[in-house]
């Protein structure tokens, strides 16, 4: 997901505050900032909202690239809105992370650095028009599937966040929506461009779930935590089941031949996507990382001054206001 | 490195006269430009009319810890609610 492979830190607090916390995450009470918290849950948020946030300021690079290329100005401002949404998203969520004890430029540079991750899915490139279109619909679509559940997370910041993140974010997904059904109602060429970038974005859409973590041990703490609400499996069926019926809706293919609907469970049969890939890329191999956090670096060392500059004409004027005092 | 720009917290009043409420917060060098930011980031929807900016060092609050004594005392006093007293159907509404 946009936070994938979190993986919860062990906890050494008292046992009998552990048994009370977990009780009143179990009565569904909110855990506040300023609340004891588990030194593991603490510090497992920090990493899970943090790489949260990093995706969602790094997803404006695939997405941004096209701004200047959308095919009409009514386009062109749509997406512009998108990607200005996502900022927001970032600062939504860098906010709540901060009320955990995190410095904002410390979360920064742990991403600059590369220490801290963001989701694999934006290490893939988005090669024309078409893919904008797949982005908003598949991508969106999955971000989606694990931000409604999250609405109800144990931590009151993290779960206000999600909440206004989910209002926005359902526009994203029709947004992109919209452009594959032009895409796929126009020409010979457009539609092959649509099918073209279904094919290259399905199964990295899957990624962004994270491996099968049934048996995972982090995922079960998590999910006590209710830091997680479901499991990656869960959540990737629930996304298969949405989109098989819009992509026939459009007329284009899934790219899975083993696709097919399983009336015993309910739901459709569908093949896993080449873990192998998903590694290589969380690792760095993916066809954008080394750009992605170059463009990052530079925006974050070009806009030094900016920032030094704006703050030094904030004390310059405090200090004025002062002496007139 | 140089400074982090200070914390503020957001503060919108909405189309409908109701209070302002606390929606969020945000980095800026001033208030100024936490009220420029705020307008960017949290009314980009109609979401207001009006915003309040309030540096985050400047707030006070309760401390979770006390959360007994400090609102214990309210718990037991069911009579300061319309609902404890009994007014009987032909008194008509009140």
């Amino acid at each position: 997901m946009y936070a994938q492979m979190i993986k919860s830190e062990a906890t050494t607090d008292d046992p009998e505050k552990l048994k009370e916390f977990q009780a009143r995450i179990d009565d569904d009470i909110k855990v506040e900032p300023r609340d004891w918290m588990p030194e593991g849950y603490r510090k497992t948020l920090i990493r899970q909202i943090g790489q949260h946030a990093h995706s969602e300021i790094v997803g404006q690079l695939p997405e941004g690239n096209w701004i200047t290329r959308a095919p009409t100005l009514e386009r062109k401002m749509i997406l512009l809105a998108k990607v200005q949404d996502e900022a927001g998203h970032g600062l939504y969520l860098y906010a709540a992370a901060e009320t955990l004890g995190v410095s904002r430029d410390d979360l920064t540079e742990q991403l600059l650095s590369g220490k801290m991750k963001y989701s694999s899915i934006f290490n893939y490139a988005t090669l024309n028009w078409a893919d904008i279109g797949a982005v908003g619909w598949l991508v969106d679509g999955a971000a989606i599937m694990n931000q409604v559940p999250l609405q109800r997370t144990s931590y009151g910041p993290y779960s206000r966040a999600m909440i206004r993140i989910c209002k926005e974010e359902s526009f994203h997904q029709r947004q992109g929506y919209d452009i594959m059904m032009k895409m796929a109602q126009g020409t010979e060429a457009q539609k092959k461009m649509a099918q073209d970038a279904l094919n290259r974005l399905w199964y990295p859409s899957l990624m962004m779930f994270g491996p099968s973590d049934a048996d995972s041990v982090h995922s079960t703490q998590n999910m006590a935590w209710k830091i997680k609400m479901n499991t990656n499996d869960e959540l990737r069926q629930k996304f298969v089941d949405q989109t098989v019926p819009q992509a026939e809706y459009l007329g284009l293919t899934i790219p899975d031949e083993n696709l097919t609907w399983n009336e015993k469970k309910g739901g459709y049969d569908y093949s896993d996507p080449d873990w192998s890939e998903f590694f290589d890329v969380l690792k760095g191999n993916g066809p954008c990382n080394v750009d992605r956090l170059e463009a990052r670096n530079k925006a974050w060392d070009d806009g030094a001054w900016v920032r030094d500059g704006l703050m030094a004409h904030a004390e310059k004027k405090r200090a004025a206001k002062t002496a007139a005092e | 490195m140089s400074k982090e720009w200070p914390l503020w917290e957001i503060f919108i009043r909405g189309q409908h006269g109701l209070s302002h409420r606390h929606v969020g917060s945000l980095h800026a060098p001033d208030a100024e430009m936490a009220i420029k930011n705020a307008r960017d980031v949290y009314t980009r929807r109609n979401e207001g009319v009006s915003i309040w900016v309030v540096e985050a060092n400047n707030i006070s609050a309760s401390s979770p810890s006390e959360k007994g004594p400090l609102y214990e005392p309210s718990e037991s006093k069911i009579y300061r609610h319309p609902t404890f007293f009994d007014i009987p159907d032909e008194v008509g509404h009140m």
